[in-house]
């Protein structure tokens, strides 16, 4: 099993991609978004058992490893099984709020952390969408040509200086 | 959308400029975006870029590779990043299987020496070196459409890339959040076709545009093209690489995800943009 360890915010985005994705095939969308937001709340408890099962997931219940230190809690959501193979978070909570988001199993095989988010998946939208819509920093598209640049989306990106 | 939007952005510096006939994009964020050490860094990018088209561009008449596509210079009276990109274009021939060469036919049938097909990714990756040694400072560099970059933390938001339609290059296909990697597509839609299937010297059928996604750019950039030149074999093919994820998107407006070795079919749609 591989054992990776991030930082919060980072890793909540690979891990909500990661789900969001999955769960746009399927439709265990409420279960997994639950085991990333109610740990919040259970910071004065060590079980998580609550939050813990509600992460659903296709698999055998989920493993709830309360530590006993002080304010800190350890959550493990259900594994979750991908089209790549199975995936399971860990989240640790400290003082009611989320100190580290461990991913305890992940299906790449390889461990290194940036690496999973150079290989982030294309998020594919439902239909064509602007780019005022998409929060996007640059565009990548077939080679565009200085003569093509003017008009272009990067182009209106570059002007607005975001 | 995703957790990514939720994270307050810090300020971005942008500059634009432009050589081998194409746009380039920066944007720096961070510690040395707006200074001075950021804009010097820029202009080190350029010129670093202008340094390839001296050497790599094929509508110089006097540049290294003209010179040795007509046969006055060998690999080794040039300049050592000539052999360097000629090696890179060799290695992508064999993983395509030929579909991916720098000695393409040309409109008389004899072949002519064209490396363009690795030297835009790995010149701009080798221009982005001149970014990465600025300290607690993220970029993202677009060279033409194909990108590099990095976040200057763990903790910051990845750089959003979006990935424009082949069909309307005003709309996009998907968004793709990155830390630390580059995105590199392949299509027809600006300069119509340009690529060929380098067995057959045709443009390939099927496909409309592939994206790649990979370490680096010199790797995305010629998977891209590789994938691109096979047609309608591009996601198979792109599946068979190591460490790559990309999206092929066909002429009918289809697409395919290509995760880990991995095709995802049909196409998924993200949840947050109903």
């Amino acid at each position: 099993m591989k054992r990776i360890v991030l930082w919060f915010m980072s890793t909540l985005t690979v891990v909500t991609l990661l789900f969001g994705y999955h769960t746009s095939t399927s439709s265990q969308m409420s279960g997994n978004s639950s085991v990333l937001a109610s740990p919040a709340d259970g910071g004065a408890t060590s079980s998580g058992q609550a939050s813990g099962q509600t992460s659903s997931g296709s698999t055998d219940g989920s493993t709830s490893s309360g530590t006993a230190a002080g304010s800190t809690a350890t959550v493990t959501g259900d594994s979750t099984g991908t089209r790549w193979g199975p995936v399971q978070v860990q989240i640790t909570v400290t003082d009611g709020r989320i100190a580290a988001v461990d991913v305890v199993d992940y299906p790449s095989g390889n461990g290194r952390d940036r690496q999973i988010n150079a290989r982030a998946l294309p998020i594919l939208v439902q239909e064509t969408l602007d780019a005022q819509s998409a929060e996007i920093d640059m565009v990548s598209g077939a080679t565009v040509t200085s003569e093509g640049y003017l008009g272009s989306l990067q182009s209106a990106l570059d002007q607005a200086g975001l | 959308m995703s957790a990514g939007s939720a994270v307050s952005r810090e300020r971005t510096a942008r500059h634009v400029g432009h050589v081998m006939g194409m746009p380039i994009s920066l944007a720096l964020r961070g510690r040395h975006a707006a200074d001075e050490a950021g804009r010097a860094a820029w202009a080190e990018v350029m010129e670093s870029l202008r340094r390839a088209d001296e050497v790599f561009s094929t509508y110089r008449p006097d540049s290294f590779v003209s010179r040795l596509g007509r046969g006055e210079l060998t690999p080794a009276d040039c300049p050592p990043e000539v052999s360097d990109v000629l090696d890179l274009g060799e290695q992508a021939s064999r993983t395509s299987g030929g579909a991916f060469s720098v000695h393409l036919p040309g409109p008389d049938g004899a072949t002519v020496l064209d490396p363009s097909g690795v030297v835009k990714g790995w010149a701009a990756e080798r221009a982005a070196e001149a970014l990465r040694v600025l300290p607690e400072t993220g970029f993202c560099l677009s060279a033409g459409g194909d990108i590099v970059c990095r976040t200057e933390d763990p903790d910051a938001a990845p750089w959003r890339i979006g990935i424009e339609d082949p069909a309307d290059p005003q709309r996009l296909v998907a968004v793709v959040p990155v830390v630390d990697g580059a995105v590199a597509t392949s299509g027809s839609a600006h300069r119509g076709q340009h690529v060929v299937d380098a067995r057959t010297g045709r443009p390939p059928s099927g496909v409309a545009a592939v994206t790649v996604l990979s370490a680096s750019l010199t790797e995305a950039d010629i998977d891209a093209t590789s994938a691109y030149a096979q047609g309608l074999a591009a996601a198979t093919w792109l599946a068979s690489r190591p460490d790559r994820s990309g999206l092929v998107v066909w002429s009918d407006g289809s697409t395919t995800t290509v995760h880990d070795g991995a095709l995802v079919l049909p196409a998924v749609t993200s949840a947050g943009d109903r």
